[in-house]
């Protein structure tokens, strides 16, 4: 089985744009070949759309868009980790030998419909993901002794990585006391906990050994994929303060890259909202149960980028198809040491963590330069 | 007569397998253990608080019952962890279910 590598990637601000989702999906494509003009499109034999957007056939469309003529082009929907998704199938693809190189381009508009799960009644009238967001905040904190102060920490690094991210959403720093004192969305929930659904895509060019290594200096690998789904409705998560499927894609992936979790230098993590990130921290096995805060504090006292460097999905946004997309594209950019201020010293293992509908289904991966 | 059909004049049901006796949640047509088919138990049931929070006057919280179905429902007074209640309000509403408890 070949390895399979990033040859490139493109990326471009996120916004609130009302841009179309072809119009979108296009400024990501042209900025991966704008940037490395040496890559031949005729070698690619694959292109994937992730998204959520109801627009049909934008795996054709982007190609046809791009002047590429795939073998394969479709979509891949799966709410908040399409993205990574989309990286696992093109993986799959490569691997397999179906295909020697494939373009991943994700992209969502502000109004993504893939923000509220019709589908899970069991939630009754509280279909937004603020309310299973609210009641894992209470568990946590409730479980934990966590107060919302320490919870609000989450959003103020965040917010102040994502400063030294030129495609983030958000240009501003925060205090503790902004986050506690900004719009109380629920008991438990405000609003600068809360990621932000916005415009954005992001593209990766996924590509077998021999020709990641003809187009990549600086060839990043995945070594490593875990997936799990537990369910698919927020009432069927066996607790509401740690993530089981975040933790068996963990393991399965770490498991794959033949390493352990202490050997991971930087890592994306899904913080859709505050609390998600020390869940997942703890759930990958960062942190002991508890513990998440105590790590994140922590980092926030030593000023250190390893965890969420480009301001996670707080800071950044949160365009659902482009966001898995992004968290890979910036731990390849701190592998390859491309990461500017955020930077990372020496960073040579990294880990995405991404997941939909309340941890309902979680994606983890692995990188090495 | 469906869970919905139910669910609309304001009754809640557990759907249960006729063939295995597994209840089945959230509802469909056939069991998802089986695929046998279901059928609708009636009765006053009893569910337990285990999470909730608060919008505005409004609690919203996580109710089990049987140990197997779990909704989101809302609630008036103040609950408390393991309080059992029973569902006091349902139906459905532009497509989306709702349950109030007491």
């Amino acid at each position: 089985m070949t390895r399979v590598g990033i040859a490139a990637y493109g990326i471009t601000p996120f916004s609130t744009d009302d841009n179309k989702i072809e119009t979108e999906l296009f400024k990501s494509v042209k900025n991966l070949f704008e940037k490395n003009p040496q890559i031949n499109r005729d070698v690619i034999d694959t292109v994937l759309v992730s998204t959520n957007n109801n627009s049909k056939y934008l795996g054709p469309i982007l190609a046809e868009m791009a002047d590429i003529q795939p073998k394969t082009a479709h979509s891949i929907e799966s709410l908040c980790n399409s993205g990574t998704n989309s990286i696992v199938s093109a993986y799959s693809y490569i691997a397999s030998g179906l295909a020697e190189m494939v373009l991943v381009s994700g992209a969502e508009r502000y109004d993504s419909p893939g923000q509220i799960l019709e589908w899970d009644n069991s939630r009754g009238e509280f279909k937004h993901p603020i309310f299973w967001a609210s009641i894992f905040s209470k568990s946590y904190k409730r479980e934990f002794s966590i107060s919302e102060e320490q919870l609000a920490l989450v959003s103020v690094k965040n917010h102040r990585h994502a400063k030294e991210n030129p495609n983030a959403i958000s240009k501003k720093t925060y205090t503790i006391e902004d986050v506690i004192n900004s719009k109380k969305l629920t008991e438990d929930l405000r609003l600068l906990d809360c990621s932000r659904p916005c415009t954005g895509s992001a593209s990766i060019l996924l590509a077998s050994e021999k020709i990641t290594k003809e187009f990549s200096e600086k060839p990043v690998w995945i070594s490593g994929i875990g997936q799990k789904t537990t369910s698919a409705g927020f009432t069927k998560n066996i607790s509401f303060n740690s993530m089981e499927s975040s933790k068996i894609a963990g393991q399965t992936a770490l498991n794959m890259a033949n390493c352990g979790i202490d050997q991971i230098d930087v890592a994306e993590i899904h913080d859709a909202f505050s609390v998600c990130e020390p869940m997942a921290l703890e759930a990958l096995g960062f942190s002991k149960p508890g513990e998440g805060m105590k790590t994140i504090e922590e980092l926030e006292n030593t000023n250190e980028f390893k965890i969420n460097p480009r301001g996670g999905l707080i800071g950044s946004g949160h365009p659902l198809g482009a966001t898995g997309i992004a968290q890979t594209i910036e731990i390849t950019q701190q592998l390859q040491s491309d990461a500017n201020k955020r930077q990372v010293d020496n960073a040579k293992r990294g880990l995405v963590h991404n997941m939909s509908a309340a941890a309902t289904s979680s994606t983890v991966l692995v990188l090495e330069r | 007569m469906s869970f919905e059909s139910e669910l609309k004049n304001g009754n809640f049901c557990i759907p249960e397998c006729i063939e295995c006796k597994e209840i089945v949640w959230p509802p469909t047509d056939f069991c998802s253990k089986c695929f046998g088919k279901i059928s609708l138990k009636r009765g006053d049931f009893e569910g337990k608080i285990l999470e909730f929070s608060k919008k505005e006057d409004e609690f919203f919280c996580v109710v089990e019952f049987y140990e197997k179905i779990r909704i989101m429902a809302k609630m008036l007074q103040t609950p408390k962890i393991g309080d059992s209640v029973k569902i006091s309000k349902c139906g459905i509403s532009d497509g989306s279910y709702f349950f109030e408890v007491s």
